[in-house]
């Protein structure tokens, strides 16, 4: 898992399961802030079928944040408006970046990442299921 | 990295009313600062978090202060002098003052602010008058000639705002500059 992947998934987690996740590590330490944790909005672009030219497809809010932790910045910018989930997230990248990397990856970044995969299986698997396709019947001409 | 401001909204508004008054006010010695990366005065880092932002392309000499702007401000740095709308450093790197741009007859605002570091901002200097000047100012200036030569290119021309530590003064270039007589 690379950096960009992690920051991802910080981003995309819920506040809740977040939380959660980071209990083994202990009480986070009270923040050395290089930006306060800050709402705004970032447009999200899609591509039709995934290769088409990019549209806009809607503002989503976004909270981004960035702390300073044992020499080491720590950034995130997460979905929602929580300032808690924000500066979690960056405390988390910048741990990823310290010693305590390997401790982090296996009791946080690895059961987030699983729990977002089973996620994306079980709403593939409904909409897999409601499938409908569409056939063209040979017009009996010839 | 360093961080910006704490209070951020407080903290700016504060600076930026104080970066008015120095400039209603030329010569005049104001009291302004922020948390600053090596190679930036607090009052230069202070100015630039309040003006720059991601429209403002900003020139100066290369160090740790560029990640650091570019992080707090979103303002591009850029290494072309007559692209820059802000620049910053000693004097000495801001010569010859014909590189930066000065505007244009139709929109004088289109021109560069330079935010010149200098060792003091006390003592002798050449006699000011002008907007903003009840009587007479005196502000020791880094090349007094050749911003009287910026000056007599009003409305065109470059604004200074001189820092030294925590302190700001301003020299726009509305300010009229009153060389010693040779004898």
């Amino acid at each position: 898992m690379e950096r960009k992947d992690w920051i991802g998934l910080l981003g995309r987690t819920e506040p809740t399961a977040l939380y959660t996740a980071c209990q083994p590590l202990g009480e986070m330490p009270s923040p050395d802030f290089l930006r306060r944790p800050e709402t705004g909005s970032v447009m999200v672009r899609g591509r039709t079928g995934g290769t088409g030219t990019p549209f806009n497809l809607g503002e989503v809010t976004a909270t981004r944040c960035a702390v300073h932790l044992d020499g080491h910045d720590g950034h995130a910018i997460v979905q929602g408006r929580d300032a808690d989930h924000a500066i979690r997230a960056a405390w988390i990248d910048a741990l990823m970046q310290g010693q305590r990397a390997e401790d982090v990856r296996r009791h946080v970044l690895e059961p987030l990442a699983e729990a977002e995969r089973q996620r994306r299986d079980t709403r593939a698997r409904k909409a897999e299921a409601t499938r409908v396709d569409f056939e063209t019947m040979v017009r009996g001409e010839d | 990295m360093q961080p910006a401001f704490a209070d951020h909204p407080t903290q700016s508004a504060v600076a930026f009313r104080t970066l008015m008054q120095a400039m209603a006010r030329p010569g005049t010695i104001h009291d302004i600062s922020a948390p600053a990366p090596a190679g930036f005065s607090p009052a230069t880092a202070a100015t630039l978090l309040v003006l720059a932002d991601p429209t403002t392309p900003v020139w100066m000499p290369p160090g740790p202060a560029r990640d650091w702007l570019i992080f707090h401000t979103g303002a591009p740095v850029t290494d072309t002098r007559a692209d820059a709308t802000f620049a910053t450093g000693p004097w000495s790197t801001l010569t010859p003052l014909a590189d930066w741009p000065i505007g244009t007859p139709d929109y004088p605002d289109r021109s560069a602010t330079l935010i010149v570091e200098v060792p003091t901002l006390a003592g002798p200097g050449p006699r000011l008058t002008g907007p903003g000047i009840e009587s007479k100012t005196t502000l020791p200036l880094p090349d007094a000639q050749a911003l009287a030569a910026n000056a007599a290119l009003y409305p065109q021309g470059v604004d200074l705002i001189l820092t030294c530590g925590t302190q700001i003064a301003a020299l726009p270039r509305s300010t009229r500059i009153h060389l010693p007589e040779k004898p």
